[in-house]
């Protein structure tokens, strides 16, 4: 078992003549992944690696019964590539494009409220499965089948937690990026649900960061919903109010959204804090009890 | 990006806020000049800063003598304001706004945003205008109005009386309900169709005459969204920026000054955020946030480490780098390549790990530059912490 995505998911990568897309499609198929179809306008009929370039979405799904999309288009086309991922019956759409106008992410989100459709991202990772299903960008070697789900709004500090993980030998489940957008699809919240009925995951490591309340609501709910030990590190404590660092929602403002008050709420609701974000993996090693 | 005030009441004139009649200024002359056509009982000359609490600090000058406008402008232009959100360094002031005064019968407070909660364009509003929000919101709660509006639809008029019979402002004065309502449609279109990021005016006024008027205007725009309005990116002012981090920009470089003595370079927001973080817990102080991105080249890392030392605070430099997409010996060759033009003064420490990390970590060590190599960030940490001693 595993959440979200697994060996049967069939991926659809929009972008994907692109450098990016073209470079990060090559990579999860290696990785095992079924990328079975691409999408980039007017190019139907070439391919990418052996895969199937389409002119639109729905042609990719009527002709490789796709379900997840994987999406690299640019900033000013990735609002409309979302929605036309939903449009065509996409179940799973993880957006990995970086600069997306919170308006776009405004409009997009209301759209796909109430449909059967779920957005990780954008401006994350992706989604990995170990040893199953790679969607997305990270490293797939750092990654070692395991017990650990974890969910970050980070890149690559969820990358060095892996990595602690997968060195003491406790490996990971699923890893699931949200991403470090103000506005985004999927929050901890959604996440947390699904690990805590996941049943090879034992243990769940959450990555927040300054800025919003997304911990907070995580807090509550684990504190009300979640039996499995959750490890928690909070990126940001050293940061200044009311400047944005580097994600576009990382920034403390109007004294809101600071690391320590995030902390607070999360120790509260009996999860453990990390302060050293070296040693994330002990922390989950010791709660495991092994 | 943030404007200054005058940017700001353009875009709300252009959009059908009322404002007062104003004119930026940049020398005496051209204050008198203006305060000649203005033609009112009561000038008001504001110093432009991007910074709040300007009054406070002796920014804002208010006479009625058409004559002193001049002097004002003198006094005010060049000079350096200090306040509570300048830092103690201040701002120098380039240029001034100057308009004419308004009667006020009642000062409110206003802003829109989208909250992040529910994805939605929010409009704050309160009847303490003029006052700190934080504050008010902290002290008095029950004094905050919030009124989501659907982005599916957009502004509706019932969004507009909720905000305005919650503010009570049909006790207030019931003839300017309907042109108020009006206003925060067109703030709506302004937030909406500029990609703001945030539109705040405190106060807003109810004016003794019975017009509702932004008597202060504060505009930062969504950086993602800059792509799309030519116009705004000419409000931008470099003036108000830190010179390094208009230089890393230019190099596609995400960097933050602070004021610590250990500088790092990182790949990635969340772990340049966790490296300043444990710099801290090794006992000293970040002197920066920079993230290199996911893209990072030699050229990348070389325009990186001139930042970092033109920043005369930084005493020590870790480079943390988790490979992912960007490999480490890639990294390796840029820290050498760099380390041949920039003359690296200060001691380094190089943590390399992930996609191609040896390897990296291998060049970096047979390259004879005087560096320290690591592979766990935490003794990492405390390597260039040791080298550099503790916080001054």
């Amino acid at each position: 078992m595993s959440i979200l995505v697994n060996k049967n998911t069939r991926v659809v990568v929009q972008g994907i003549t692109g450098k990016e897309g073209s470079f990060h499609a090559t990579q999860c198929k290696a990785y095992g992944t079924k990328v079975v179809a691409g999408v980039t306008p007017g190019k139907a009929g070439q391919e990418v690696e052996g895969i199937p370039v389409f002119n639109t979405v729905a042609d990719a799904v009527k002709k490789t019964e796709v379900d997840t999309s994987l999406i690299f288009v640019p900033p000013p086309f990735c609002a409309d590539a979302i929605l036309e991922a939903a449009d065509a019956g996409i179940k799973l759409v993880i957006c990995i494009t970086e600069g997306i106008p919170v308006n776009d992410m405004v409009k997009v989100k209301r759209a796909l409220r109430g449909r059967d459709v779920r957005l990780i991202g954008p401006n994350c990772p992706g989604v990995i499965t170990v040893d199953e299903a790679k969607i997305g960008i990270m490293p797939g070697f750092i990654h070692k089948k395991g017990v650990v789900g974890v969910v970050s709004r980070s890149g690559t500090l969820t990358y060095e937690a892996v990595h602690q993980l997968s060195t003491l030998g406790l490996g990971e489940t699923t890893c699931v990026g949200i991403g470090g957008d103000p506005v985004n699809g999927t929050g901890f919240v959604d996440v947390l649900p699904l690990f805590e009925k996941d049943q090879e995951t034992q243990a769940i490591v959450m990555i927040g960061e300054i800025g919003g309340d997304a911990e907070e609501k995580a807090a509550e709910f684990i504190k009300k919903n979640v039996k499995k030990p959750v490890i928690s590190f909070i990126a940001g404590i050293t940061a200044p109010p009311g400047r944005r660092m580097g994600h576009a929602g990382a920034i403390i403002s109007g004294g809101k959204g600071t690391a320590t008050e995030k902390m607070k709420s999360l120790e509260a609701a009996g999860v453990t804090v990390v302060k050293n974000p070296a040693e994330i993996g002990q922390a989950v090693k010791k709660a495991l009890g092994r | 990006m943030n404007v200054h005030e005058f940017q700001a009441k353009h875009l709300f004139a252009q959009f059908g806020v009322p404002v007062p009649r104003g004119k930026e200024i940049t020398s005496p002359e051209a204050a008198t000049a203006w305060a000649g056509e203005l033609n009112t009982p009561v000038f008001v000359v504001k110093a432009q800063i991007h910074a709040g609490g300007r009054g406070k600090a002796g920014g804002v000058k208010i006479t009625k003598d058409k004559a002193a406008v001049a002097g004002f402008a003198k006094e005010l232009i060049g000079k350096t304001l200090v306040t509570h959100q300048t830092g103690p360094k201040g701002r120098q002031v380039h240029r001034l706004l100057m308009e004419e005064g308004a009667n006020i019968a009642k000062e409110l407070y206003l802003s829109i945003l989208v909250d992040r909660d529910t994805g939605w364009p929010t409009f704050i509003a309160s009847t303490e205008g003029g006052m700190e929000i934080e504050e008010v919101a902290a002290k008095t709660p029950e004094k905050i109005i919030k009124e989501p509006v659907d982005p599916a639809v957009g502004f509706q008029g019932y969004n507009g009386r909720n905000i305005a019979f919650a503010l009570g402002l049909s006790n207030i004065e019931p003839t300017v309900v309907n042109p108020f309502i009006k206003m925060l449609g067109n703030l709506y279109r302004l937030f909406m169709e500029k990609n703001c990021a945030l539109v705040e005016i405190n106060p807003l006024i109810i004016t003794k005459e019975k017009t509702v008027v932004a008597l202060d205007g504060k505009v930062s725009f969504d950086d993602n969204g800059l792509f799309k309005h030519e116009d705004v990116q000419t409000m931008r002012d470099l003036n108000e920026e830190e010179p390094l981090e208009i230089e890393a920009t230019a190099n596609n470089l995400n960097y933050v000054k602070l004021d610590g003595n250990i500088g790092c370079m990182v790949n990635g927001a969340g772990l340049a955020m966790a490296t300043m973080d444990v710099i801290k817990l090794a006992g000293s102080e970040p002197a920066n946030f920079l993230d290199v991105g996911g893209g990072a080249t030699k050229e990348t890392v070389a325009a990186g480490f001139r930042i970092l030392l033109k920043d005369p605070n930084v005493k020590g430099i870790f480079i943390n780098i988790f490979g992912g997409i960007v490999r480490c010996e890639r990294i390796a060759h840029g820290v050498i390549e760099a380390a041949k033009e920039v003359k690296i003064s200060v001691p380094l420490v190089v943590r390399l790990q992930g996609t191609n990390a040896e390897e990296g970590r291998k060049l970096l060590a047979e390259s004879g530059l005087k560096l320290d190599v690591a592979d766990d960030l935490w003794e990492a940490a405390q390597k260039i912490v040791k080298l550099t001693g503790k916080a001054a």
